[in-house]
């Protein structure tokens, strides 16, 4: 009896240490590269660091000091437009074209599917971003093909500080590839039965899209919207190579990691990029905690019963 | 009647087609622009919308080649292998080491550990941005690839996420038996579960790649000399107007640049497509 409940025991302790063992490699990473970071991170936000001297304790001075940051405003005003701007808008085309692919008579699907699905894979290369910026200058192909269809333009959509950074709000929308295979995905898993019974009984197009189609894709849509909102909070890459790393035209295109990027990088100044950083989460999850508390009213899960 | 419902569905796939086509051009009209203009000579460049070059030259792509002199792209491209590649190895079979555990494995404080690495998921790259430089700077890892490929070595939640999903689908009952006749949990992993989880694998080695040969914003804070730039930084640097206006090279170089990307799209296309529809679903 006993040998039986320690050959449990060695058992259970073998599964412990084979379970640690397993995922050591991730733990490892998971201490040093982020809980020491977040832990430093939280110190520093409260110091005066420029890398070279030792961190010195200024208590809640950064904060402060950003309460009274012009450009501070001036990046968050510019986040706030992309992402809610640009996240909107590509859900947006993502579902209509999905809905438009998941037709089942039409020829061509696959062929539709992978060209609009190819903006999203070449989309994250800076070829695409400098391609981007070069489409809407003055003498760019965007003023080109306005002049084709007779409208004369020779402002440059870049230099031009009210259009610049809706220039990356469309490179953003240009990559709705990616959520309209999830959303593809999403729909195609309501079943056919629904949409049947629904046309006998009566139920307009409209209804049936806002009946049965939204509610089925809302887990779908409200993952979406988590991420792609923290994905737009934090753009950067496009905002830089656009903007050449300086956030002009007149700071419009001055995106918060762009800018926090530029206080930590350029000036050096640690202690105040560690503190907008710690803004940043709060600002995200205050975002994300929202839309986590609403997920209730209009997120539907489907429950194993009744299928 | 039946004849009137058939030109019906036939005007439909009509205008459906030309809708999905007209709105494709538009969508893919950029990027074949680019293409188009790095053939084109510097001259016919600008102020037009041509796809078509009136004369096909391929000076530009010499003339991007060779870069701003001393380095040329063979570098960058030797460069952006030689991370892409350490970077995309570590995190496949890492991911695949830590998936396992947690899928596998009831150990104590599973999942515990299981969602602190969700919670890492959503965690800002901005905030350890600062904290892990400083870390590196110290270490004098500043101007190595070390910094963008060790920690690749330590699993990536997102990837470990995707072949969770995945492992949990294979039964149980198949590395159950083998552990009752005395298998190992290490040689379970190798020679059972690792085989049977090769469309994660695949889906896993493709992102990596993707996401590292894009990859900015590490080679920009790490990267400082240009014989040390991966194919992105240097892009970036030719197309800044203090270094070059020349288009017509930029452009070319921007092109050779997204064979790569686009090569892996179209032998991959399957598992680029079921895996981004899996990962979204499952949320």
């Amino acid at each position: 009896m006993t040998g039986r409940r320690s050959r449990v025991r060695s058992k259970l302790t073998y599964r412990n240490a084979a379970g640690y063992a397993f995922i050591s490699p991730w733990l490892l990473g998971f201490f040093a590269f982020i809980i020491i970071p977040i832990v430093t991170s939280v110190y520093y936000s409260f110091t005066d660091y420029d890398i070279l001297k030792t961190p010195v304790f200024n208590g809640v001075k950064n904060f402060v000091t950003m309460l009274h940051d012009g450009l501070f405003w001036k990046s968050l005003e510019v986040t706030f437009i992309y992402t809610f701007s640009s996240v909107p808008l590509r859900l947006a085309f993502a579902l209509f074209i999905a809905m438009l692919l998941n037709t089942r008579r039409a020829r061509l699907l696959r062929f539709h599917q992978t060209v609009y699905y190819l903006p999203s894979v070449l989309g994250g290369s800076i070829a695409v971003a400098i391609m981007w910026r070069r489409l809407f200058l003055d003498d760019g192909a965007v003023n080109a093909v306005l002049g084709m269809i007779g409208i004369h333009s020779e402002i440059s959509w870049i230099g031009n500080p009210s259009t610049a950074i809706w220039t990356l709000v469309l490179l953003a929308a240009w990559q709705f590839g990616s959520s309209m295979l999830i959303f593809l995905a999403g729909l195609k898993q309501i079943p056919r039965a629904y949409y049947e019974a629904a046309e006998i009984d009566g139920a307009s197009p409209s209804q049936r899209f806002f009946r049965i189609t939204i509610p089925h894709l809302t887990p779908v849509i409200f993952f979406n919207l988590v991420m792609q909102l923290i994905n737009g909070f934090t753009v950067f890459t496009q905002a830089f190579v656009v903007s050449n790393g300086t956030g002009d035209p007149m700071n419009n295109t001055l995106v918060y990691a762009l800018y926090l990027y530029q206080r930590a990088f350029k000036y050096y100044q640690m202690g105040y990029g560690s503190a907008m950083a710690w803004v940043l989460v709060l600002i995200i999850g205050v975002f994300t905690a929202l839309l986590f508390r609403s997920s209730g009213n209009w997120v539907y899960y489907e429950t194993k019963e009744g299928r | 009647m039946a004849l009137s419902r058939r030109a019906q569905r036939t005007r439909n796939q009509v205008l459906f087609q030309l809708f999905m086509f007209a709105f494709g051009f538009v969508m893919v009209y950029p990027v074949l622009w680019m293409i188009a203009n790095s053939f084109k000579p510097s001259s016919e460049i600008f102020g037009n919308a041509s796809l078509i070059p009136t004369k096909i030259v391929l000076e530009n792509y010499i003339r991007g080649w060779r870069f701003i002199g001393r380095i040329t792209f063979t570098t960058f491209y030797a460069n952006s292998l030689f991370y892409v590649s350490l970077a995309t190895i570590g995190t496949v079979f890492s991911s695949a080491l830590v998936a396992f555990g947690f899928a596998r494995i009831r150990f104590k404080g599973r999942s515990f550990w299981f969602v602190a690495m969700f919670l890492t998921l959503i965690l800002p790259y901005q905030v350890i941005m600062i904290p892990q430089f400083i870390i590196f700077h110290k270490l004098h890892w500043v101007n190595t690839f070390a910094p963008l490929i060790v920690p690749m070595f330590l699993g990536q939640p997102f990837f470990i996420f995707l072949m969770v999903q995945f492992v949990r689908g294979i039964p149980a009952e198949l590395d159950e038996s083998a552990y009752i006749d005395g298998c190992g949990l290490f040689r379970i992993f190798t020679q059972i579960i690792f085989p049977l989880i090769t469309p994660a694998i695949v889906t896993t080695t493709i992102f990596s790649f993707y996401w590292r040969f894009d990859d900015f914003l590490g080679p920009l804070l790490y990267l400082n000399k240009p014989s040390l730039f991966t194919v992105s930084l240097a892009l970036r640097m030719f197309s800044d107007p203090m270094t070059s206006t020349d288009w017509g090279a930029i452009f070319a170089m921007a092109t050779v640049s997204l064979v790569p990307i686009l090569v892996v799209f179209v032998a991959f296309q399957k598992y680029l497509v079921e895996g981004i529809s899996t990962t979204g679903l499952k949320s």
